[in-house]
């Protein structure tokens, strides 16, 4: 399985800046309606990036009924879905409690869900089928559409790499692989920290986003960590957030991503065409063996 | 260092992940009334595991306690933790009584005990610049401030968590309000009294979801807060400070700040007109990353302040400062509030004067602290 060397991201969709509040509230008035996020997606595919990495949040839904529905037209466009939601589950736990969290994102007549809410003590398997209920649960949306590489977001991915939680990745790759043919991705803060940890648990050469830009911008563990974990080809890398939420000039910032041999795909965030177009062009000269 | 945690909500297991991540921590143990919780990690990380904390106490030779209880339980939880020689990172609101956390800190400062309290903004990289810059005075003689914390927590009227709960420490008081409060301590001093207080529920049965009120500082300033946690606009908490100075203004959030200066400022690189700063240059990275640098980095600092033998910039002596001045908004929401007759549309203009009175033991404090814990009437 190859991934595109262009992903589009979803950040700017859903009123995500990291270096301004305002431009985030501009960008959520810009992309409340759905339609408005479709016909940059529609572009993008014109432009020839036909690859959405997005978070499972509700809106994606709507986003997933145009393109299952108009499939003739964008018979290549495919998803690149990023569980959990965090913020859904935060909420739910402010408003619930812990458990209860768990329990209102279970199917109603699951067995676990009374379990949970009895507070019985479970077996150790009880981690994988609760987390494979609740993957299920956030791929409902994407059914009849193709999901080649299935992610978990960061803040799961991170937190499961704090508590030592190891049989939490395992279980997120077996079910992403077993149920729906996938390959898993993860996405982290901590690459450094991180692929050991997956090499240690068998899994091979995994698909690893992670922040990858000049100015450091949370690479924990230190850019030249990064770089010579990327040099040595032991994962597949997605660099993220490699314009730093603006920070740097778009082809300062792709200079230095395009140079680091090792990674396999850039996933950006655009909302016109012409910055879509440039991005592209940048990276395909960037990309050329001789690129200065 | 070997280091325990009582309580495994959002912000325990949050603390788990960080605390099992630093280099320098070692995590023996937990402690949680969920039993299932218990089960799940001791079974898949090696944690020890207790449902009972003065067993966990009792059994393991520890240097260190986080606690992540709501907040009625802190007080309990941190005596016995300084008592056993424990230095103790406390999450927020510290102890709902703010007489009981002043005698804390004291417990602690005589035990030469580090302690911490979980307000992490002051760990968020915009913040801490605004302090080192407003340390340079270079607003000039700063006449007002702001504090604004809006965010997405109560949103329809329901909730059995203790969070809808006023004593256990539920409320946007103790949950958003003490962060904007502390913001303002930390960045302009403490206020030396509160008027016009604003308590309303939106969707909350017991306690409320907005607060606004007035800071009265030395020196004229004076300052503002509103705070609102029924607001669904923003995806999460966004705390937002404002001041005004003879020399300009800024504003500063998580994850920009701008500054207005009437006069440039050659050292700092800070032209005449509009400046911006924003997060991704001004942020440091920390050893392990999750949901935000400053989680990391409180407890990187608490670590190091064990280590040092410092005292913690958010120490239990700073949040029982922002626990008092919390309790008194909220005493002062019941007093005077002037009545307003429209002339020929009822009776004359009349002052509704009400007594307040403080809850138990603040009133000790409220004298100490040199504001009034009655009302003024």
């Amino acid at each position: 399985m190859t991934m595109p060397r262009l992903l589009m991201g979803d950040n700017q969709f859903f009123g995500i800046n990291h270096a301004s509040e305002e431009k985030a509230r501009s960008l959520a008035i810009r992309f409340q309606r759905i339609e408005s996020i479709i016909r940059v997606l529609e572009v993008a595919y014109a432009e020839g990036v036909r690859t959405f990495m997005c978070t499972t949040h509700e809106r994606i839904s709507e986003v997933c009924d145009y393109f299952r529905t108009n499939r003739a037209r964008y018979p290549d466009f495919q998803f690149y879905p990023c569980m959990p939601y965090a913020h859904k589950y935060a909420n739910a736990a402010t408003e619930l409690g812990m458990i209860g969290a768990l329990r209102s994102f279970l199917p109603e007549e699951n067995p676990l869900k009374a379990a949970l809410k009895g507070g019985v003590a479970v077996a150790r398997k009880d981690i994988a089928t609760l987390g494979g209920l609740l993957i299920d649960a956030e791929m409902k949306m994407f059914h009849d559409l193709p999901t080649p590489v299935i992610f978990l977001q960061n803040a799961a991915t991170d937190f499961l790499l704090g508590m030592g939680l190891d049989v939490g990745l395992l279980a997120f790759a077996n079910h992403v692989r077993e149920r729906y043919g996938a390959e898993p991705g993860f996405i982290t803060m901590n690459l450094p920290m991180l692929l050991p940890r997956l090499e240690k648990l068998g899994i091979e050469r995994p698909i690893i986003c992670a922040n990858i830009n000049k100015i450091e911008f949370r690479m924990c563990g230190g850019r030249l960590a990064y770089e010579e974990i990327i040099a040595q080809d032991r994962c597949r890398t997605i660099a993220m957030s490699v314009f730093a939420s603006g920070a740097l000039p778009a082809e300062e910032a792709l200079t230095y991503v395009c140079q680091q041999p090792g990674i396999e795909s850039i996933v950006f965030g655009a909302s016109s065409r012409a910055h879509i177009a440039q991005t592209r062009d940048l990276v395909e000269r960037l990309s050329q063996p001789n690129a200065a | 260092m070997r280091a325990a945690l009582v309580g495994l909500g959002k912000m325990g297991l949050s603390h788990f992940a960080i605390v099992n991540a630093h280099p320098r921590l070692s995590l023996q143990a937990v402690c949680d009334s969920s039993k299932y919780l218990l089960e799940i990690l001791g079974q898949n990380t090696g944690v020890k595991t207790y449902s009972d904390v003065d067993e966990l106490l009792a059994n393991e030779q520890l240097d260190c306690l986080f606690i992540a209880t709501p907040s009625s339980s802190h007080a309990t939880l941190v005596e016995k933790a300084l008592r056993r020689g424990l230095a103790v990172f406390c999450e927020k609101p510290f102890v709902l009584d703010a007489a009981e956390g002043y005698r804390l800190a004291d417990l602690a400062d005589s035990a030469h005990l580090a302690n911490q309290v979980g307000y992490h903004y002051r760990f968020v990289a915009t913040f801490a610049e605004a302090k080192r810059l407003l340390g340079l005075e270079l607003l000039g003689h700063i006449h007002h401030v702001r504090a604004e914390a809006y965010g997405p927590v109560v949103l329809r009227p329901a909730g059995s968590s203790w969070r809808s709960k006023k004593t256990e420490g539920g409320g946007a008081l103790f949950d958003y309000a003490c962060h904007a409060i502390d913001m303002l301590n930390n960045l302009f001093g403490l206020p030396s009294a509160v008027s016009g207080t604003i308590f309303n529920s939106v969707f909350s049965e017991a306690v409320d979801d907005e607060i606004y009120s007035n800071l009265h500082y030395k020196e004229g300033m004076s300052g503002q807060l509103a705070v609102n946690w029924s607001d669904e606009s923003t995806r999460k908490m966004s705390l937002r400070i404002h001041a005004w100075g003879t020399n300009g203004r800024m504003s500063v959030d998580r994850q920009e700040m701008q500054i207005y200066l009437r006069k440039a400022h050659a050292g700092e690189g800070l032209e005449q007109g509009w400046n911006t700063r924003d997060t991704t240059s001004l942020t440091k990275p920390v050893w392990f990353y999750l949901r935000g640098e400053e989680y990391s980095a409180q407890i990187d600092h608490f670590v190091a302040c064990i280590e040092r033998g410092q005292t913690p910039i958010t120490s239990f002596r700073t949040a029982s400062d922002t626990d008092l001045i919390a309790s008194m908004m909220r005493a002062d929401s019941a007093a005077t509030r002037t009545a307003i007759a429209f002339p020929g549309r009822g009776a004359a203009s009349t002052t509704v004067r009400q007594v307040v009175t403080a809850p138990r033991g603040l009133r000790r404090v409220a004298r100490w602290f040199g504001a009034r814990g009655e009302g003024r009437a």
